[in-house]
């Protein structure tokens, strides 16, 4: 991460990470503490330890073994590695039209996501905030679906959108409408239904960091802005949204990387179907894993989308150094 | 400058998200917690649920999941209540079979599991079965002999037995006896006049649509992959000279185009003459035969619970009817299946002992349609005056199932694969040759690797 710098007329956006590492030195800076301390010392290692295994085990290992097996025709039911394949596992899944697919599906589940639960949770939280009295209920009443665990909610959303006697079609009848075969049974719209039962999961999470951001935002500064006579729409714009960059950036990582790694929702409400047209990248690599036997070529694939967020990562952190350099310049 | 810690306590009404993450993370852990149970126990230190309860795990919902349900009481009654069997049922298709082999690999497995015949060759394969000797088979008083000859016949794998088929499932022909009276097909005692021959048989489809004003025959293809298949598969082995569709355990494509394009060219004719449905779901194409809107319906023989169910229906069974050379109907088996594990003696006669208890209940199992692979119920009186289930019955010694491959058999991925471009060639949406080479294309990425099995 990079370090925040705050300079006293531009006090950036403090619940970024970035601002928490900041910050934390100089509260230890205030204790006599030396930041060149941190992590270093047996004693340190011994706490990490615990931690450091389990991270061994069960991530760094298998991502390990990953990389190795994506070379060889691993296989599910037999020890060992199996035969040396080379980069056939690869060059098998760049001509897999289904593949391809499975990766545009994701993209197109991330697509369909990212926009409204950033935008959204902003909107709600910028309207929450402005409440005197009450927000404890709306605060819950957003972030309550969070705490659900994948299952019920997919449940909920195929329960609302069944076809003809659905939550959904009923408001279709009501409004006039002749409910068709039901949002997922539609190759067209099914990535649709389940963008909406993912949006209305998870938009507590964004939404109480963009609330706990607001209410960062030191009132002088709107009431500075108000004297100077701008209308509430300037004060959103000029005021609010500059200093909730650092907030936007790390929702839209979070978001993005959630999004690439969309499994759970799609094998629930429409198991990949119709079709294959909601096949997102980790249905195909659990099918071709799990069902197919084929932990080689599995891990060719998890590689391949490992790669992809990766460099998602990567271009996304670029933006925001230079970034925060502009701000330095500034 | 004011330090501020993140997450903004400091500013004006704080958040309180401690207190609400507080209160999430208890309601979360007291939801979890609420699903603990003995098990839960033996899981965690790798034991046993309990040493003498035997852990069977099958696949069947519906009506076939409560025939079982039945089948497992009295097995239960007989061998001290409830605690001597833990049975589980699973979703069936591609993850059922992925359960059945994550648990054989992870060493946790059932004691007996049940498994389509078809899908349980490739579990073999993997090493995910014990196989099972006659002198087991003995140790129960069951031989090879009491068996269907080609349910028996068809689980042999490398000369030795890996399932026992408890029945045949095939593909037949339901038809509703007041259309077909009034359009003459249906003989004086009530069954159905001989359609055997391609030509009677169109003739008789022209004879049912003057009666029904629609469509003579329907068959299941729009979000259905395993009917269109089904069919084809019926109809493609009623040739002599059929070849298989793969060979070499799924790493040739071996379908002989003739009588591939015959079957799917006369399919479409069908259609141009309006005896077959272009496009119809699995419901739908069941309501039109049983509101006299079709006078055939082709499925599985399971759906005679659908057809039982029906107020003031009536309706009759027969095998597919023989249109080419021999008869001949698609099929798969359901068999019971001990996933590989170190067993004592005791545990194998135990595992067995079920099996043998379910094979004696056939007979409950045969009146949701299932054909009884075990002969002392097949041969009874019992099953013979059971109708219209014994009617189709021969359709069991004609059964044909799915070539053997590590990506094949039931609800597969060979299945969803060629079954959807069948279905899109009953839907006209493409030629013959335009889905012979989609199925080309879509299963080349199965041929080539080696099997992983």
């Amino acid at each position: 991460m990079t370090s925040a710098t705050t300079t006293p007329n531009v006090p950036s956006a403090p619940n970024s990470p970035a601002a928490a590492s900041a910050a934390a030195p100089a509260r230890r800076a205030g204790r006599g503490g030396r930041p060149s301390d941190r992590g270093t010392g047996p004693g340190a290692w011994l706490f990490l330890a615990p931690f450091g295994l389990f991270y061994l085990a069960f991530l760094l290992g298998p991502t390990i073994w990953m990389f190795v097996a994506s070379f060889f025709n691993t296989s599910l039911v037999h020890r060992g590695l199996g035969s040396f394949a080379g980069l056939d596992n690869y060059v098998e899944m760049f001509s897999r039209a289904d593949f391809w697919s499975s990766l545009w599906h994701t993209l197109q589940f991330t697509l369909y996501t990212v926009p409204p639960l950033v935008i959204l949770a902003f909107v709600f939280a910028v309207l929450t905030n402005r409440l005197q009295r009450g927000q404890w209920f709306f605060r819950l009443a957003f972030f309550l679906p969070f705490i659900l665990p994948s299952a019920t909610i997919s449940l909920i959303w195929v329960f609302i959108f069944t076809p003809a006697t659905g939550l959904f079609a009923s408001v279709q009848s009501l409004l006039g409408f002749t409910p068709g075969s039901g949002i997922l049974a539609d190759p067209k719209s099914a990535m649709v239904g389940v963008a909406i039962a993912t949006v209305w999961w998870t938009i507590g999470f964004n939404f109480i960091l963009y609330l706990a951001g607001l209410q960062d935002i030191p009132r002088e500064l709107y009431e500075a802005a108000a004297v100077d006579g701008a209308s509430t729409w300037q004060q959103i714009r000029h005021v609010t949204i500059p200093l909730l960059r650092r907030t936007t950036t790390l929702v839209i990582l979070l978001q993005i990387i959630a999004s690439l790694k969309i499994f759970d929702q799609v094998y629930l409400m429409t198991n990949g179907g119709p079709g294959i047209s909601t096949q997102v990248s980790l249905g195909l690599i659990t099918g071709t894993a799990f069902t197919d036997n084929r932990i080689g070529a599995a891990s060719a694939a998890s590689v391949l989308l490992f790669i992809i967020i990766v460099a998602i990562a990567v271009i996304r952190e670029i933006v925001e150094r230079v970034a925060a350099r502009r701000d330095q310049e500034a | 400058m004011r330090v501020r810690t993140p997450l903004g306590s400091a500013g004006r009404r704080p958040v309180g998200r401690r207190t609400l993450l507080g209160s999430t993370a208890v309601l979360g852990a007291s939801a979890a917690l609420a699903g603990c149970g003995g098990p839960l126990g033996a899981g965690l230190v790798g034991g046993e649920v309990a040493p003498e309860t035997l852990v069977f795990w099958n696949l069947f919902g519906g009506g076939d999941g409560g025939r079982m349900q039945d089948m497992e009481k009295v097995y239960e009654k007989a061998h001290g209540g409830s605690s001597s069997l833990q049975a589980t049922t699973f979703a069936w298709g591609n993850p059922y079979y992925s359960k059945v082999t994550l648990a054989t690999v992870g060493n946790q497995p059932p004691d007996v599991a049940v498994a389509h015949l078809t899908r349980a060759k490739p579990l073999w394969d993997g090493g995910i079965l014990d196989p099972i000797s006659e002198d087991d088979l003995a140790s129960v008083g069951l031989k090879t002999s009491d068996f269907n000859e080609k349910a028996w016949s068809a689980q042999v794998t490398d000369g030795k037995n890996i399932a026992i088929p408890l029945d045949t499932h095939p593909f037949v022909m339901f038809f509703n006896h007041e259309v077909m009276d009034k359009a003459g097909l249906l003989e004086s005692d009530g069954s159905l006049t001989d359609l055997s021959g391609v030509d009677t048989f169109e003739s008789a489809l022209e004879e049912i649509k003057g009666v029904t004003g629609s469509e003579a025959l329907t068959s299941a293809n729009v979000s259905e992959t395993a009917t269109p298949w089904r069919l084809f598969w019926s109809l493609y082995n009623q040739y002599e000279d059929a070849t298989p569709f793969l060979s070499d355990g799924g790493a040739k494509i071996t379908v002989d185009e003739d009588i591939y394009t015959d079957i799917t060219a006369r399919l479409q004719k069908w259609v141009e003459k309006g005896w077959l449905n272009r496009g119809i779901d699995y419901a739908g194409s069941q309501t039109q035969m049983a509101t006299g809107k079709a006078g055939i319906y082709l499925q599985g023989e399971w759906e005679i619970s659908t057809f039982q169910s029906i107020e003031g229906l009536k309706f009759g069974m027969a095998p597919i009817p023989t249109l080419f050379d021999r008869p001949a109907a698609q099929a798969d088996s359901h068999t019971f299946i001990l996933p590989k594990k170190d067993r004592t003696p005791e545990q194998l006669t135990q595992a067995l002992g079920f099996i043998k208890s379910m094979l004696t209940e056939s007979m409950t199992w045969a009146e949701g349609g299932h054909v009884p692979a075990y002969l002392p119920t097949y041969d009874s009186a019992e099953y013979k005056k059971l109708t219209p289930q014994s009617d189709y019955a021969s359709a069991a010694e004609n059964a044909y199932y799915d070539d053997a491959a590590w990506y094949g058999g039931s609800g597969s991925t060979f299945e969803a694969t060629v079954g959807a471009q069948l279905a899109l060639v009953q839907q006209g949406s493409t030629t013959p040759e335009g889905a012979l080479s989609a199925i080309r294309g879509q299963l080349q990425t199965y041929l080539d690797p080696p099997s992983p099995l």
